[in-house]
């Protein structure tokens, strides 16, 4: 709307805006200012204030008087922190396996194979994000499947994991890779060749050209990585559902007690545990320096 | 809504008032609701006009199919060409997204489980039903109709619409002997342990009070939907030993399909459906209504108090029923059909057996899904029950 040059209103409405830089602004940003503000920040105050209600046991209405009582269930029971530490180890277990194996993936894009590869191996690494995610889990489950392919490949019926944590961590770590390899890559992509070269040509060795070099690049965008990996595995449940047996993790029970107990409130408090969880993250990943890496 | 929930609340501390079906005298010496909420005051319609033109329907995936999922499977457009009423169907994925809708007052009949019902019955959002006006009623199997989930005092509240039981599914091949008891999915020690599926809902709390009340009589059980504290203990108690041995929890049914083709599972709850599409994947798997009986569904099409299209609505609730339809929605759901004489429509000549929809005493045996609410369900006046958000509670706490 401000940029037309034609003569008449338009022009009349540029020159005006071109004098009040603020109202320039002001409409630049008024509409992703009021998704934020509105959407996104509205529906986790939302969200918040819920989780003080209460439900009425048989109408299932809400009941709207401030009460405590959730979060004391919560602090009290020994299952939900069974549950929220749980969550936390399988999110730990994921980050830790996605950088082992997106570190070397990484390294070998950036700096070793061909550059008129490196596309193609970038496209290589989307691939699997460009399927539902549905239909990966539910591969994973065909896979794990009582003497399907792994039990066959580690020798027969009930050798291999079958389903359960182990499976989660497993299907997890499959599905968030790509999200810990593209900003160790793209880390790494800044770093010139020369620098690497000029370590050799003083005399450094391997170790200490990783240690001096790569490894202040890698920090950051491992811990930016880790941001993706971290969060989407401690709010999965789908994953959790297809291959996790019995086992259940924070988002589970925020869905069962939505879906079959219609306890907004209740799930709303338990909803706020990862994302008390996720700001304690943010803020000691932000000392890094990896919030620039994003 | 405010001031009900204080007079639930009053009566709830109080335990003074039994509940529907049991209470029965008239409403102003004692209350037939739960917590003394009578029954609102709604007439039923008087006699059938016209059709409206249209009819709002909330109803579970696969009851109102139109052709759009599969060609051959539409009960629909014969409805919408006899009648002029066009039917707009909205899917509901769970009973309390039904409740939640009906609340709304902009759908006229809605397809309602045994854990909605009431809820819908005493929060004014349904009427009575005229079965005068449904010419189909009258072929309804007796073991549907006036039940504790579909009636209030012998009014009828709702037009049955089929029914089924949660079964013992086990391999043929890995489970030997066969198993005739539920005890089977509840042995600790059981040598199928890591490969026992149960079924994944605070609901499924009942079948273990199910086995206790047949193998613990000390407890006095009298339902499974109603526990109080001590019954409640030891259901959960015997559901924690039990999940030691469970491999996983099913929710998702081609999921549980899976699971037992591939031998992951051998032995757990299962639907009828399930087992004929596991057969049907060459799967040996049975499936049998153990010696204690079963829990299991029954659904009712239940008409709005504030319908703004009647008479369509009562002419869905008929045609839904009729023998041709029914046999096509049950045949497509798998589930008993409520009609006599859908028996002879069903494609599958053997359906109605399968099903065992003739089979009074089979259903005799079935504790059809019902909320649990925290006035006794079984008349009991000097204890209270776990509430349907206990059980879910205490469901989280049974997985661990």
């Amino acid at each position: 709307m401000t940029s037309t040059v034609a003569e008449g209103p338009g022009r009349k409405v540029g020159s005006f805006l071109h004098r009040h830089s603020w109202l320039r602004l002001a409409g630049l940003l008024s509409a992703p200012l009021l998704w934020l503000g509105v959407a996104y920040l509205g529906a986790l105050a939302v969200l918040l204030i819920s989780a003080f209600w209460s439900v009425n046991g048989f109408t299932g209405d809400l009941v709207k008087v401030f009460s405590l009582d959730n979060f004391r269930t919560i602090a009290s029971e020994a299952v939900y922190r069974n549950v929220t530490l749980r969550s936390l180890g399988v999110a730990a277990a994921v980050t830790a396996i996605c950088v082992v194996l997106a570190v070397p993936m990484a390294f070998f894009m950036a700096k070793v194979a061909a550059p008129r590869y490196r596309h193609w191996l970038v496209i290589a690494i989307l691939t699997p994000l460009w399927a539902s995610y549905l239909v990966k889990a539910y591969a994973w489950r065909v896979l794990l499947a009582n003497g399907g392919p792994i039990d066959s490949l580690l020798g027969g019926p009930g050798r291999g994991p079958g389903y359960g944590l182990f499976a989660v961590i497993l299907v997890l770590s499959y599905l968030w890779l790509p999200y810990m390899i593209l900003p160790i890559y793209a880390g790494l992509e800044r770093l010139p060749d020369s620098m690497l070269e000029a370590s050799a040509d003083l005399g450094a060795r391997a170790w200490r050209t990783f240690r001096a070099i790569v490894l202040p690049i890698l920090v950051p965008s491992i811990f930016a990585g880790s941001i993706f990996t971290f969060s989407l595995s401690l709010g999965d449940y789908i994953a959790v559902q297809i291959v996790g047996g019995k086992t259940q993790m924070i988002g589970n029970v925020v869905y069962a007690n939505i879906g079959a107990a219609n306890n907004l409130p209740f799930a709303a408090a338990l909803a706020t545990v990862p994302v008390v969880v996720m700001v304690i993250y943010l803020i000691a990943v932000r000392r890094s320096g990896a919030l620039e890496e994003l | 809504m405010r001031h009900k929930g204080s007079v639930l609340t009053a009566a709830l501390a109080a335990g003074l008032l039994v509940l529907a079906g049991c209470g029965g005298g008239d409403s102003s010496s004692k209350a037939s609701g739960p917590g003394g909420i009578s029954v609102p005051k709604i007439d039923k319609l008087a006699s059938l006009g016209s059709g409206e033109g249209e009819v709002n329907i909330i109803s579970w995936a696969g009851y109102v199919e139109d052709g759009s999922n599969d060609p051959k499977v539409d009960w629909v457009h014969d409805f919408e060409k006899e009648t002029g009423c066009k039917v707009n169907n909205k899917v509901a994925a769970t009973s309390d997204e039904m409740v939640t809708l009906m609340k709304t007052g902009d759908y006229d009949v809605v397809s309602a489980s045994g854990d909605a019902s009431l809820r819908l019955i005493y929060g004014g959002d349904v009427a009575p039903v005229n079965t005068d006006l449904v010419p189909n009623y009258k072929d309804v199997f007796d073991g549907l109709k006036n039940k504790q989930w579909n009636s209030v005092d012998g009014v009828p509240y709702g037009i049955p619409h089929g029914r089924g039981a949660n079964l013992l599914m086990y391999r043929t091949d890995v489970v030997k002997p066969a198993p005739a008891s539920w005890g089977a999915v509840f042995d600790a020690n059981s040598p199928y342990k890591g490969k026992i599926t149960a079924y994944d809902s605070p609901i499924y709390i009942a079948d273990a009070a199910l086995y206790l009340m047949k193998t613990k009589p000390e407890l006095g059980i009298k339902n499974p939907y109603a526990l109080d504290d001590t019954q409640f203990k030891a259901a959960t108690d015997l559901l924690t030993a039990q999940n030691k041995t469970i491999g996983e929890y099913w929710s998702d049914y081609t999921k549980e399909v899976q699971a037992f083709k591939s031998g992951n599972s051998v032995l757990g709850t299962t639907w009828q459906i399930i087992t004929n599409l596991a057969q049907a994947d060459k799967a040996p798997v049975e499936a049998i209504l153990p010696t204690e009986g079963a829990t299991g569904w029954s659904d009712t099409w239940m008409i709005s108090s504030k319908a703004k299209h009647p008479n369509c609505g009562y002419l869905w609730m008929n045609h839904i029923i009729s023998p041709k339809a029914n046999a096509a929605v049950a045949e497509w759901f798998g589930e008993a059909p409520a009609n006599k004489l859908a028996c002879d429509q069903t494609s599958d000549k053997n359906f109605c057996t399968t099903f065992h929809a003739q089979d009074e005493d089979y259903f005799s045996k079935v504790w059809y899904w019902t909320t649990p609410i925290a006035q006794c369900l079984d008349g009991r006046t000097d204890v209270t029950c776990k509430d349907y958000s206990a059980w879910t509670q205490a469901w989280t706490t049974i997985k661990g």
